[in-house]
């Protein structure tokens, strides 16, 4: 059976994060999680070529705290099979290297795979890293930013979006590929699914399950401060009798700055 | 830590290693170290001059046939091969979508972390390297700094100005390296279905989204775009999901800083928002007084597009006779 391997993360949902006006700090602890708009995608491709080939498994992992359990619930109502979560006290501030180490550890526990897909970069950090850093690690052929899939045989082929090109690129499997959100339209999974997926075992893995080297977690990389940017933005409300009365205040403003007309 | 010196920089896009060596130079200076520019491909004597004129003390060339594309494994083993022997203490790559996933893995091989986009750079006391980039979807800008050396960041293009080319003297250096294998096969290359058009080149742009209704409504937008010579540029469901677009304005999209933006029925959900945040000045026209895109305008119409558009249209070309 071919085995397919998704990574998922849970990230924090950046249209509902608040910022402290006054102390530019965002309230990260109090916004809301979701599994990561790429790596659903990277899903939803998971199972479209188990729909197309049939006799595959989905594997789905997580490296989170306990609560990444509903990413990975999610996952399985939209139609994973399995869901592996990583968790361990020790892991609370691994970077992007640490990350793909316990990925690759997970990968390598979970057993041959014959596809890794993860999503292009993550909805929060936005880094686009981890896929890179987890196909080095495990010595796999590594395919980014992927806009189409195919897998025939031991071949899968993709189409990458570059900045002035498109590449269609193949390599042999097992290879990792990563994914851009244009690829699919993930589903929404039916009530039916959701009850089903209840039901369903999540396999929890530590540290020492994974027999983790402490100097490989360690970061290597340090956080100095995260801030809201500044906006200082004019917000100037241009109020009018009629539309035209409107844009003529309008273009006399933007000409008055020199922004047009030069 | 201390005998990693240099600060090395690679980009397979000649133009932005050539901006990012102008930000280098001034790192380079700072920390007292020489300035090295790697080159990977084919036919690089040209570059490499260039490259000596925009800043670098010194050039690697790995000037192969074999290296004339972009290959992952066998550019990564020419950085690797020189991370190891001359163990810069900086190496910046130009994030593009093939050097991002290149960093990653240049890291993974040497076992350090990668700070990527860096929109800015600095050294800090500790004499090291510290990377601004935007993280929570735009919400915040993220200070980040090293505790391994090399530090590697990745810089995108436009973040920092091409040096002017000076008459000055570098060295360049002939690399003999043993190139790895690809573990991938580039079967096509084909240019992008765009219009053609460098949206991030615009002085002006005219952007829509939600609040567009038909596909064909776009002419106001092109109407007025050209009043002001400038470009059309849209938000992300009006290419992803509708498809009227093949590229967006946002995060994940293009980042743009024209000298004005006008956002037609954009309700500024944060990640678009990211992508416009450096433009000089931002107009908002949405029917909804309470859309966030208020918050981050200079001038805000509270209207339907549909009426304001042609009216503003009409304004400009009037007023600018």
């Amino acid at each position: 059976m071919r085995k397919i391997i998704v990574c998922l993360k849970q990230a924090v949902d950046v249209s509902q994060l608040k910022v402290d006006s006054t102390t530019r700090q965002l309230l990260i602890a109090s916004a809301p999680r979701k599994m990561s708009d790429f790596d659903k995608n990277a899903l939803e491709e998971a199972i479209k070529i188990k729909e197309k080939l049939g006799d595959t498994e989905i594997c789905t992992m997580t490296v989170s705290s306990e609560d990444a359990k509903a990413v990975l619930r999610e996952a399985l109502a939209m139609g994973a099979d399995r869901a592996y979560l990583v968790s361990d006290p020790g892991l609370k501030d691994v970077d992007t290297s640490g990350t793909a180490y316990v990925l690759a550890e997970a990968t390598k526990k979970i057993g041959e795979c014959s596809l890794i897909l993860c999503g292009e970069t993550s909805l929060d950090s936005f880094s686009g890293l981890v896929g890179p850093r987890l196909a080095e690690l495990l010595n796999l052929p590594q395919m980014t930013s992927a806009r189409k899939i195919t897998v025939e045989g031991d071949t899968v082929t993709v189409e990458r979006t570059l900045e002035e090109a498109v590449e269609t690129m193949k390599a042999k499997m097992p290879a990792l590929v990563s994914i851009t959100r244009e690829i699919n339209q993930p589903r929404i999974p039916s009530l039916m699914m959701i009850m089903k997926a209840s039901k369903k075992e999540i396999v929890a893995w530590t540290a020492s399950d994974l027999n983790l080297q402490k100097d490989k977690i360690a970061s290597k990389i340090e956080l100095v401060e995260v801030l809201a940017p500044k906006t200082e933005r004019k917000k100037i409300k241009i109020t009018g009798e009629n539309p035209q009365e409107i844009a003529d205040k309008l273009a006399k403003a933007l000409i008055q700055e020199g922004i047009i007309g030069r | 830590m201390s005998e990693h010196k240099g600060v090395f920089v690679f980009s397979e896009k000649h133009d932005l290693a050539l901006e990012i060596l102008g930000k280098a130079r001034e790192i380079a200076d700072k920390l007292q170290t020489e300035l090295v520019a790697v080159l990977i491909g084919h036919n690089l004597q040209d570059k490499a001059n260039e490259i000596v004129k925009c800043g670098a003390d010194k050039a690697y060339l790995a000037d192969n046939q074999a290296l004339e594309r972009f290959q992952a494994e066998a550019y990564l083993s020419v950085l690797q091969s020189l991370a190891l022997s001359c163990k810069p203490e900086i190496i910046l790559i130009g994030s593009t979508k093939n050097g991002k996933p290149l960093a990653a893995r240049l890291a993974t091989r040497l076992e350090t972390g990668v700070v990527p986009d860096c929109t800015k750079l600095s050294i800090d006391e500790q004499k090291r390297l510290v990377g601004d980039r935007m993280t929570y979807g735009g919400n915040a800008v993220a200070k980040v700094t090293f505790k391994k050396k090399p530090q590697i960041a990745t810089v995108p293009a436009r973040a920092f100005e091409k040096p002017e080319p000076k008459n000055r003297n570098g060295q360049l250096v002939k690399l003999d390296v043993k190139i790895e294998a690809p573990k991938t096969e580039i079967v096509e290359t084909r240019p992008l279905e765009t219009s053609n058009v460098r949206i991030e080149e615009a002085e002006v742009i005219v952007s829509c989204g939600r609040g567009l209704e038909k596909k064909e409504d776009k002419v106001m937008l092109d109407e007025l775009a050209k009043a002001l010579c400038g470009q059309v540029g849209c938000s992300r469901p009006l290419a992803e999901d509708r498809k009227w677009f093949s590229e967006w304005v946002g995060l994940s999209g293009h980042k743009v800083k024209p000298k004005l933006y006008i956002a037609c029925g954009i309700s500024g959900v944060i990640q678009h928002v990211a992508g416009i945040r450096d433009a000089k000045v931002i107009v908002a026209i949405n029917k909804d007084p309470e859309a966030p895109i208020f918050e981050i305008a200079d001038y805000g119409i509270v209207g339907n597009l549909y009426e304001i558009l042609p009216a503003l249209k009409e304004a400009v070309e009037k007023q600018l006779q």
